[in-house]
C-alpha cells in the first residue's frame, strides 16, 4: 500500500517536530511565569528577561520569544559555564544554581542567571535557565559611573542557590543585605526559580507522553534542522568581505565601532578589530553580550523565521579584540553595557548594506533611552524610604527598506516602555510631557521613526539623581542611499544648560529634566518621497 | 418563547426556543443595514412556524458589527481630547515590536489620527489630587473645532482620571451642553483603570463605534416594536452576560467579541446540566479554534482583550481593550487553515485560512492550497458525500493533488503520511494552546472534561484529548450553531470595574464599602430596568499583587459589608491563589489591591432535565469504512455509525466514526462512546489497567 520503507524515520521526524513545537511552548510558559511574578518593574512592565531549555551538553534547544536579545544569546552561553563549574553528575534534583557574573552571565551585575537541572525518573535530562534584570544590586546603582566592576554592586560567583530543594538562607540574606530593595530582590530570585520549576515540570510531562527517556535525539534533530536552515539562507548572500564603522558618543571619549564581516559559503563571521579600547567607565561590553547583539542583528536580516537555538546560532562567529570596548575583561566596569551592545546591529547592517542593498534598514536611535532616577520617596511599599526607578523610553528606529521607521519604538531591544501612570505610582515623579518630537526622524524616500519629547520633575519637591546612560547626542543615526540623518538626542534642565549624556547628575527640586530621544535615519532621497505621505505627515504636524 | 440572533460577517443565525425545542434559520447578512435581514428572517421563521410576534417574550442579540467596524475602520469621525503634553499616548503604545526578528512589522494604527487629537491644560496626580485645574478658557475653541470638522463622536482621556474623574467630567458636561447630537465617551466611565494607553484606547474604540451602534440598535428596536414585538431586546456582551439597549448604546465597546462568548456560555450551560466542575470548552470552526476554561460551572472572566490584530493572532499586534471578557484563547486553527512547509522543512498549519471561498482544495472552487479539511478527507475522517449535510460534494482527488504539490513534493512523504502529519500538527497546536491557557489560569488539563462543538471540533477532539490527557469528552447535539444557542443560556448581568489602590496593611474597609456600593448601584441600575422582581447573583473580586509587582491576580471577596479585620481573610485568599499559580508565596512582601470588580446578574431558573442513565448496552458495528490510522500509520477499516441511528443508552467500544449532518465524530481506539439521555455523546478514555 502506501507504506514506505523509511516510514519509522518519517514518523519519528513528525514526532520530533511536534516535540520541538511543544518545547517552544514550554519555554514561553516559563518566560511568561517570570514576567507575571517579577517585582522588578523593568521585568514586569517591559519584559526584560529570557528563558530557555538546554540539553546535557549545554546546547540551547529552545528559548522563549518573550524577552530581549541581549539576554537570550548570552544566557545560551552561560549554561555551559554552569556545567563547567558544577559537573552534571554532581547535580541533584532540587538543586538551583545562580550567578550574576557579567562574563559568564548576561553582561552586568543586575542580571541574575538561574539554572535548574531537570530530572526524570531520578536521572538528569536537561537544564532550564532564565535571567532577568533586577532593579538594584547595590553599588553605585544602574548607571555608567563606576570605574571597576566592584563599584557596581554585589558580585555573585557561580553558586548553589538551593541544595536538594532547600534554599540557601545565608546566600539569600547576603543578597538582601546588599541591595536598596531587599524584599523585591528576594522576590525576584524566587520568581526566577519558580519559572524554571514550571519549565521542568512541563518537559517531564512531554517526555512521558512521547515515551522518551532522554533528549539526545530531539536535541540533535533541532540542532541539525536549524543549522541547515540558517546555512541555506546564508548561501543566498554573495560571498565577500564587507567593512563598516560607526562613531558613537561614548563616555570620556568618542568611540569607534569597526567591523569586518565575512560571508563565506555557509557561515558569517564578524570581527570587531579596529574598535576603540575599553572605557574607564561602566559602558564596557563583555564578549558574550557583544556576540548576543551581533547575532541578533544578523538573524534579523538572514534567518528571521528560524527559532533561536544552538544550531541556528552556530553559523555566526563573532570576535572582538581583548581589551577593546567590545571585549572588556575583568575588572572593567560594565553596568551600562547595553548602550554600546544595542548599537551593534546598526554596525552589522552597515556591513551588509553592500551585500543586501534592498534589505537593510537605516541606523536608528538603537540604544534604549532608559531614564533612571534615584532619591527619597513618599510612596514606597515594603518600608522603602529610597526609590530607584527606570522609565523605559525609546527613540525612533531607522527607515526600513520600503517603509518608514517606527516612531518611539525599541529596536534592537525587545522591551516594552513603562506607562506614565505606573512610573508615577511607583516613584515620586511627575511627567509634564511625553509625546512625539516632530521632525526628529531623518527625512528620506522613507523617513526615520520619530523620537520623543519628555519632561519630568520631582513630584515631592526633593532633589533626585539622574543616572544618565544616553548616546547619539553627538553622533546621530546616519541615513542610507542619501536619506537624511535622524535628529540627535538631547538631555538638559529646561531653560538652563545641557546635561552630560552619561553619568550621575542631580536634578534639583523644582527643576524640569527635558529629554529629546534621537530620531531614526531616513533611506533614499526625500525628493522621491510619495507626496501623499508628505501631506499626511504635514496634516498631522509630524514634520 | 425566546429568539436569539447572531449577526456574523456572512450569515445571520436565528434560533427560536419553544419550550426546549430549538428551531434554527440562516439568512444572508444585509451588511449595509443589518436590521433588514434580521427583521425579515425573524418574520419568515415565525410565519413558517405559525407563531405570533406577541408570543415572543424576549429577543437576545449578539453581533460582530462592533468588531467589524473597528477592523474595517468604518466607525464614526472621532476626535480625542487629552492632557497637554501627552498627545501621542494612543500611538506610542507599548514602544515595542510584537515580533522580535521581523524588521518590517506594521503597528496597528490608532483609530484617531494625530491631527484629530487635541490637548488641553489640566492635570490630576496619582493620588487623585488636581494639581492643574482644567483650562476652561479653551472650551469654546475646542467646541468650534469639533463643529467645524463635523466630528460625530468625542473621546476624553486624561491622566489619572481613574483616581479622580473631576476634570474629565467638567469637560464632558460642557461638551454635552454645547454639542447636541455628538456622542461623548469618557475614560473614567468606560474604563476607570490605571495604565493610560489601555484606558485611552478602550475609550477611543468606544467613541468610534458609538454612533453606529446606537443608531443601529435604536432602529432595530423601533422596527421590532413596529412589527408587534413588545418584548425586551437584550444584547450579548463579550463578558457573557446580557445587557439592555441603553447600556449597550453607552458602552458599545462591551459588545465586541460577543459571538465567541456565546459559545463559551453554551459550554457553561452544558457543564451545569451534566454536573461537570472542571471543563475545557473547545470550539473549532472554519477559521479559528477557541478554548475557554469552565471552572465550577463558570467561565473564567478576564479584563483584557485585543481587537484588530495586525499579525493574525499574534499577541501585542492589536488594540488592547480593557473590558470584561470571557477569558479565552483564539488561535488560527480551523477546517480552512492552510498547511505548508517552512524554511526548516517542517509542516506548519495556519494561522491563515482559505476561508469559505475558495475554501479548501476539495471544495472544487479553485482553492489549490491544502487545508485541514483536505487532510481530514484524505485520512478518511470526512465522508466526501456527506459534508455539510451533503450540500458540498468534496473531491478527494483535488485534496490529494494539493497535498502532493505543496507538501509531499518538498519533504518526501507519501500523501497519507503527509495528511496524518498535517492533522497531528494542528492537533498539537491546539492542544498546546489549550495547555498553556489552562496553566496560565493555574489549572491542570488532565482532570477536565472537554466539551467539543463547532463544525471541525468532533473531527479532532479525540487526539487533542489524548495530548491533554483528558479522560472524558462531550459532543453535544446541534454543535454547529453554538453561539446563538449559547445566547439563550446567558444571564442578564453587568460588571463594573474600578481602580482604587490600597496597601493591605492600611486596609480601609469604609472606603471600599463606599466604592463597592456605588459599583453595585451602577450595575443594578443597568440591569434592573429589564425586569421587576428578581434575585441577584453577585460576585466581587479584588485584583491584587505584592507591592512592587506589575501583574495582578484575581481574588474573590465576600459580598458582605467589609470590616477592617477582613484584611486578614483577604490576605489568606490572596496567598492561596498566589501559591496555586506560582508555587511559592513571599512572606515578607507587602500586598496591595489595585482594582475592584463587581458583577451582578439575575439568577436564572435551572430547568435541567438531564437524567443520568443507569446502564449502557454495547451496540455492534453495522458497517466498515476505510481510515488511515495515525498510530499504525496505515489504512485500516473501522466501524461506521450514523448519529441519527444512535439511541440513549447505546455504547460503542473503541475506534469508530460517527457521522452526522454537520460534522463527523472521530473516536480513537482509546475511547468508548456512550449516548447520553439527551443524545449528547460522551467519549471516555479506556484505562489500560
Amino acid at each position: 500500500m502506501m507504506i514506505k520503507d523509511n516510514l519509522t524515520e518519517e514518523k519519528k521526524n513528525i514526532q520530533n517536530q511536534v516535540m520541538w513545537n511543544r518545547l517552544l511552548s514550554v519555554v514561553e510558559e516559563q518566560g511568561q511565569t517570570l514576567v507575571r511574578t517579577a517585582f522588578s518593574p523593568i521585568v514586569r512592565e517591559c519584559g526584560d528577561i529570557s528563558a530557555g531549555v538546554f540539553d546535557l551538553e549545554g546546547r540551547m534547544m529552545a528559548q522563549a520569544v518573550t524577552g530581549t536579545p541581549g539576554h537570550v544569546n548570552s544566557m545560551a552561553e552561560s549554561v555551559k559555564h554552569f556545567i563547567d563549574h558544577f559537573p552534571l553528575n554532581s547535580m541533584n534534583e532540587g538543586d538551583i544554581f545562580i550567578t550574576n557574573d557579567p562574563w559568564m552571565g548576561t553582561g552586568h551585575l543586575n542580571d541574575f542567571v538561574i539554572t535548574t537541572p531537570c530530572f526524570k525518573d531520578n536521572k538528569i535530562v536537561g537544564l532550564f535557565s532564565c535571567t532577568s534584570h533586577l532593579t538594584d544590586i547595590g553599588g553605585l546603582g544602574v548607571g555608567p559611573d563606576a570605574t571597576d566592576i566592584h563599584m557596581e554592586g554585589l558580585y555573585i560567583p557561580m553558586l548553589k542557590l538551593a541544595d536538594k530543594g532547600v534554599m540557601d538562607q545565608t546566600l539569600l540574606k547576603l543578597i538582601s543585605q546588599n541591595t536598596r530593595q531587599p524584599v523585591e530582590t528576594e522576590g525576584d530570585v524566587y520568581s526566577l526559580a519558580a519559572c524554571n520549576d514550571i519549565g521542568c515540570k512541563r518537559l517531564v510531562e512531554m517526555m512521558e507522553e512521547f515515551q522518551i527517556s532522554n533528549l539526545k535525539d530531539l536535541s540533535d534533530f533541532i540542532y541539525n534542522k536549524s543549522l541547515q536552515a540558517v546555512e541555506n539562507e546564508i548561501k543566498k548572500i554573495p560571498n565577500g568581505v564587507y567593512h563598516n564603522f560607526m562613531m558613537i558618543d561614548g563616555f570620556e571619549k568618542d568611540i569607534r565601532l569597526e567591523a569586518k564581516l565575512v560571508v563565506k559559503d555557509k557561515s558569517i563571521s564578524v570581527d570587531f578589530t579596529g574598535t576603540s579600547d575599553k572605557s574607564k567607565f561602566g559602558i564596557n561590553v563583555p564578549l558574550s553580550y557583544t556576540k548576543a547583539y551581533t547575532c541578533f542583528g544578523l538573524s534579523c536580516l538572514v534567518s528571521a523565521e528560524i527559532p533561536n537555538n544552538a544550531g541556528s546560532l552556530y553559523p555566526f562567529q563573532i570576535d572582538a579584540p581583548k581589551g577593546s570596548i567590545l571585549n572588556a575583561p575583568y575588572p572593567a566596569a560594565v553596568c551600562a553595557r547595553h548602550i554600546i551592545g544595542q548599537m551593534l546591529p546598526d554596525v552589522v547592517f552597515g556591513c551588509l548594506e553592500k551585500a543586501l542593498p534592498d534589505k537593510v534598514p537605516a541606523e536608528g536611535a538603537s540604544c534604549l533611552w532608559n531614564i533612571t532616577f534615584r532619591g527619597k520617596t513618599d510612596r514606597g511599599a515594603n518600608n522603602n524610604s529610597l526609590f530607584a526607578v527606570t522609565a523605559v523610553v525609546n527613540g525612533g528606529t531607522g527607515a526600513r527598506p520600503s517603509k518608514d521607521g517606527l516612531s518611539a519604538t525599541a529596536y534592537p531591544s525587545g522591551v516594552r516602555g513603562t506607562p506614565v501612570e505606573i512610573n508615577e505610582a511607583v516613584a515620586p515623579l511627575l511627567f509634564l510631557r511625553k509625546e512625539y518630537s516632530p521632525g526628529s526622524g531623518g527625512k528620506g524616500k522613507y523617513n526615520g521613526g520619530l523620537g520623543q519629547a519628555i519632561e519630568i520633575k520631582s513630584a515631592i519637591d526633593e532633589d533626585m539623581d539622574l543616572l544618565a546612560s544616553f548616546d547619539r547626542i553627538k553622533y546621530p543615526a546616519r541615513g542610507r542611499l542619501q536619506g537624511e540623518d535622524g535628529k540627535a538626542g538631547s538631555v538638559s534642565i529646561k531653560n538652563q544648560g545641557q546635561l552630560k549624556g552619561k553619568g550621575t547628575q542631580v536634578i534639583k527640586a523644582g527643576e524640569i529634566l527635558e529629554i529629546y530621544t534621537p530620531g531614526g535615519a531616513g533611506i533614499g532621497k526625500y525628493s522621491e518621497r510619495d507626496q501623499e505621505l508628505i501631506n499626511r505627515d504635514d496634516e498631522n504636524e509630524l514634520l | 418563547m425566546r429568539l436569539a440572533i447572531d449577526i456574523g460577517g456572512t450569515f445571520t443565525d436565528i434560533v427560536l426556543e419553544n419550550d426546549n425545542n430549538l428551531i434554527t434559520k440562516k439568512v444572508l447578512t444585509s451588511i449595509a443595514q443589518p436590521e433588514i435581514a434580521v427583521i425579515e428572517g425573524i418574520l419568515e421563521l415565525l410565519e413558517e412556524n405559525k407563531i405570533m410576534s406577541s408570543e415572543i417574550k424576549m429577543i437576545i442579540h449578539g453581533t460582530t458589527l462592533a468588531t467589524n467596524a473597528v477592523i474595517e475602520r468604518k466607525g464614526a469621525k472621532t476626535c480625542f481630547v487629552t492632557t497637554e503634553g501627552f498627545r501621542d499616548v494612543l500611538d506610542i503604545g507599548y514602544e515595542s515590536r510584537f515580533d522580535q526578528y521581523d524588521i518590517l512589522i506594521e503597528k496597528t494604527m490608532s483609530l484617531v489620527p494625530r491631527k484629530h487629537r487635541y490637548v488641553i491644560k489640566e492635570r490630576t496626580d496619582v493620588n487623585g489630587s488636581i494639581i492643574e485645574p482644567i483650562n476652561t478658557n479653551a472650551f469654546k475653541g475646542l467646541v468650534k473645532k469639533i463643529k467645524d470638522e463635523n466630528f460625530e463622536s468625542v473621546g476624553i482621556g486624561f491622566l489619572h482620571s481613574y483616581a479622580n474623574p473631576e476634570n474629565e467630567n467638567i469637560l464632558k458636561d460642557y461638551l454635552i451642553n454645547n454639542l447636541p447630537g455628538v456622542e461623548i465617551s469618557v475614560s473614567s466611565d468606560v474604563c476607570p483603570e490605571i495604565r493610560e494607553y489601555e484606558r485611552f484606547t478602550t475609550t477611543v474604540v468606544n467613541a468610534y463605534i458609538k454612533p453606529l451602534m446606537a443608531n443601529y440598535l435604536k432602529k432595530l428596536d423601533n422596527e421590532l416594536k413596529g412589527k408587534g414585538f413588545n418584548c425586551s431586546l437584550l444584547l450579548m456582551t463579550s463578558g457573557g452576560t446580557l445587557t439592555n439597549i441603553e447600556s449597550a448604546c453607552n458602552n458599545p465597546v462591551r459588545l465586541v467579541e460577543s459571538g465567541p462568548a456565546g459559545g463559551a456560555i453554551l459550554a457553561t450551560s452544558i457543564a451545569d446540566d451534566l454536573d461537570l466542575n472542571k471543563v475545557i470548552s473547545f470550539d473549532m470552526g472554519g477559521t479559528t479554534a477557541k478554548i475557554t476554561i469552565i471552572e465550577n460551572k463558570k467561565a473564567i472572566k478576564a479584563r483584557e482583550f485585543e481587537v484588530d490584530r495586525k499579525a493574525r493572532f499574534k499577541k501585542g499586534s492589536g488594540l488592547p481593550l480593557r473590558i470584561p471578557v470571557i477569558e479565552m484563547v483564539e488561535i488560527g486553527a480551523g477546517g480552512g487553515s492552510i498547511a505548508r512547509v517552512n524554511k526548516l522543512e517542517q509542516i506548519i498549519t495556519g494561522p491563515d485560512s482559505a476561508g469559505s471561498y475558495p475554501g479548501p482544495a476539495c471544495y472544487d472552487n479553485g482553492g489549490d492550497k491544502p487545508t485541514i479539511t483536505d487532510a481530514d478527507l484524505v485520512i478518511g475522517k470526512i465522508n466526501p458525500k456527506n459534508f455539510a449535510g451533503g450540500k458540498i460534494i468534496l473531491s478527494k482527488e483535488l485534496a490529494t493533488e494539493a497535498i502532493n504539490k505543496n507538501i509531499c513534493n518538498i519533504v518526501n512523504l507519501d500523501t497519507e503520511t503527509a495528511a496524518l502529519a498535517i492533522s497531528e500538527i494542528v492537533d498539537e497546536t491546539m492542544s498546546n494552546a489549550a495547555r498553556v491557557h489552562t496553566v496560565e489560569q493555574g489549572h491542570e488539563t488532565s482532570n477536565r472534561t472537554l466539551i467539543a462543538f463547532g463544525g471541525a471540533a468532533p473531527l479532532h477532539i479525540a487526539r487533542v484529548a489524548e495530548k491533554l490527557r483528558v479522560k472524558s469528552i462531550i459532543v453535544p447535539t446541534n454543535a454547529s450553531v453554538g453561539s446563538a444557542v449559547g445566547f439563550l443560556k446567558a444571564p442578564v448581568g453587568y460588571e463594573v470595574v474600578k481602580s482604587l489602590r490600597m496597601l493591605l496593611n492600611s486596609f480601609k474597609a469604609q472606603k471600599i464599602n463606599d466604592l463597592l456600593k456605588d459599583m453595585r448601584d451602577e450595575a443594578q441600575a443597568i440591569i434592573q430596568s429589564n425586569l421587576d422582581e428578581v434575585s441577584f447573583v453577585e460576585e466581587r473580586f479584588a485584583f491584587m499583587r505584592y507591592a512592587g509587582q506589575g501583574h495582578e491576580i484575581k481574588v474573590p471577596i465576600d459580598n458582605s459589608i467589609l470590616e477592617n479585620q477582613h484584611a486578614v481573610k483577604i490576605k489568606a485568599t490572596f496567598e492561596e491563589q498566589y501559591e496555586k499559580l506560582y508555587s511559592r508565596i513571599l512572606p515578607n512582601a507587602d500586598i496591595e489591591i489595585l482594582t475592584w470588580s463587581l458583577s451582578l446578574s439575575i439568577a436564572s431558573e435551572n430547568n435541567n432535565e438531564f437524567k443520568k442513565l443507569d446502564g449502557f448496552k454495547e451496540i455492534k458495528k453495522n458497517k466498515l469504512v476505510d481510515f488511515v490510522d495515525y498510530e499504525r500509520n496505515k489504512q485500516i477499516e473501522i466501524p461506521y455509525f450514523e448519529r441519527i441511528d444512535l439511541n440513549p443508552g447505546d455504547l460503542i467500544k473503541g475506534q469508530c466514526i460517527i457521522s452526522e449532518d454537520q460534522t463527523t465524530v472521530i473516536v480513537s481506539k482509546n475511547f468508548n462512546t456512550k449516548v447520553l439521555s439527551n443524545n449528547f455523546l460522551q467519549m471516555e478514555f479506556i484505562n489500560d489497567d
